[in-house]
């Protein structure tokens, strides 16, 4: 109850042309006991790209999940100026129905480090499914789409083959299709290079490079690779234990760290390479 | 008399019992498959209410005797009310105890679905309903095919039993001809013979071939 107390100092929406894309308000996030993020505050910008660095634990994926998978159990969450984690009840903020849920992740994509492509479907059924089954495209209009986006990332010549005949950096490329193919006003990237081989990293982050620059998506990736994040990021924030430590710039966080654990982390991952 | 007079004087009526056993067979199956979806997908259910009926009807069906159930269909049922022809009591009594075994796959092939599987359908805002049917049930299907065979020949096995309510399956026609001929040798062997083709050479390969289909679907082989 005292969280539904606390809600009345929460906008019942966010306006204005300079209103964020995403907007963690004050989010709390529990498993059981244990407090994995404790009053987080974020926000995203429209066409922004916001990397997500540190130690391993730290809640950077649990910050992707609470937008797109889990509940939360404090605080709220907006998305293009809307509530998704609650809605407007007669003026009232309350915790979102599972639809309403449901009805605002339309709006969001995520990637996953192990790809999760439908191994029973193919390329382009992987990225007709939602079109069709959720934004109820014509099977004609959906394939289209889907040809598109395979055609963007690469994977046109793979259409027809099922995920298992696909090396996992086209699976991934096929998977970030798939999600773009939603129309998707924010991107979520969950390590989405950790499970590749090494000689294939570079398919995946040439895409996302172009999502960035010629796209002006809005993304949030959380990764290990510091020179890619440096590379392409607007804005990268440094997690430590549930909160963020540090962020900024890349310039500036990566070659001019406050924190001592920031600076902590990043000498630890440069001696790693 | 030879086997050869046996088979042509025999022959027929044990291929019209085979027949009858093919009937119980198929029309348990369906029924055994049918149930074992809807409890299966109802002993998941987060919700009591829905989870609750589905697991007293496995543990019953799993519980007590074939050979009891089916003759509580058969004849206690028209006690209260509800009574079966022999053919119908035979198969609803074998499908609905077999069922009970099939949900038990069931909810295993749907539980051995990656949970990355479940959290990428909903990533894509598929509706409850769309996220079973189109993404984890043709997945959990491939896994479980394997039981299902082997459940199915159970099934074969268990409709033997409908011969105690005078279904003229196989072995009651066997039954039958022992009665009156005391050629139980010929008999019985010649209904052992069918049951173990009946199970090997059609229903084994079966599976097989659907199991190299659905692999394939998936892109396995
Ligand atoms: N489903 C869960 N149940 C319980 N604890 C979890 C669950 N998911 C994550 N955690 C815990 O939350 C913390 C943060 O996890 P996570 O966000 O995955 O970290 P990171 O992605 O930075 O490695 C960890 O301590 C982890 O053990
Ligand atoms: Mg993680």
């Amino acid at each position: 109850m005292k969280d539904l107390h606390d809600l009345s100092h929460y906008p019942l929406k966010l306006e204005g042309p300079d209103r964020p894309m995403v907007s963690f308000r004050n989010v709390t996030k529990r498993y059981g006991d244990l407090v994995v993020l404790d009053g987080l505050n974020l926000d995203v910008a429209e066409g922004e790209m916001v990397s997500i660095i540190g130690p391993s634990g730290s809640g950077k994926t649990t910050v992707l999940r609470m937008l797109m998978l889990e509940t939360i159990q404090g605080g709220v969450i907006y998305v293009d100026g809307q509530p998704l984690s609650h809605m407007d009840r007669g003026g009232m903020l309350v915790p979102a129905t599972p639809r309403h849920l449901r009805a605002g992740r339309e709006q969001i994509g995520m990637c996953f480090q192990h790809f999760n492509l439908f191994p029973h479907m193919t390329a382009l059924g992987n990225c007709m499914e939602g079109p069709v089954q959720v934004l109820g495209m014509s099977k004609q209009a959906a394939r289209e789409r889907a040809e598109d986006l395979l055609e963007m990332v690469g994977m046109i010549d793979k259409r027809d083959e099922h995920p298992a005949r696909l090396s996992g950096g086209q699976q991934q490329r096929v998977a970030i299709a798939r999600a773009l193919a939603m129309r998707p006003k924010v991107l979520l990237l969950d390590e989405v290079t950790s499970a590749l081989d090494p000689e294939v990293i570079g398919e995946v982050t040439g895409v996302i490079k172009k999502l960035v620059e010629k796209y002006r998506l809005t993304i949030m990736m959380v990764t290990h690779q510091m020179g890619f994040a440096a590379d392409i990021s607007d804005r990268v924030c440094f997690f430590y234990d549930g909160r963020i430590e540090e962020q900024g710039a890349p310039a500036d966080l990566f070659s001019n760290p406050q924190k001592e654990r920031t600076q902590q982390f990043l000498s630890a991952v440069k001696s790693a390479d | 008399m030879s086997y050869l007079d046996f088979l042509r004087d025999y022959g027929p009526r044990l291929l019209d019992g085979t027949l009858m056993t093919a009937a119980q067979f198929l029309c348990a199956t369906v029924l055994a498959i049918a149930i074992a979806l809807i409890a299966g997908l109802m002993k998941l259910s987060h919700n009591r209410l829905i989870r609750t009926p589905a697991v007293i009807y496995i543990e019953i069906f799993r519980g007590t005797s074939l050979l009891v159930q089916l003759y509580w269909i058969f004849f206690v049922l028209p006690l209260f009310g509800l009574t079966l022809e022999k053919f119908t009591a035979g198969f609803v009594a074998v499908g609905m105890n077999l069922g009970a075994y099939g949900a038990e796959l069931v909810r295993g092939g749907i539980q051995s679905v990656p949970r990355g599987q479940w959290e990428a359908a909903y990533a894509l805002s598929l509706s409850p309903a769309k996220r079973m049917w189109r993404i984890i049930l043709p997945q959990a299907l491939v896994n479980m095919l394997p039981p299902w065979g082997n459940l199915l020949i159970e099934l074969l096995k268990g409709t033997a039993l409908v011969s105690l309510i005078s279904v003229a399956d196989l072995m009651f026609e066997a039954k039958q001809i022992n009665g009156s001929t005391f050629l139980s040798a010929q008999a019985f062997g010649t209904a052992l013979i069918i049951y173990y083709i009946f199970a090997r050479l059609i229903v084994t390969p079966f599976m097989r071939w659907l199991e190299r289909v659905m692999a394939r679907r998936i892109g396995r082989a």
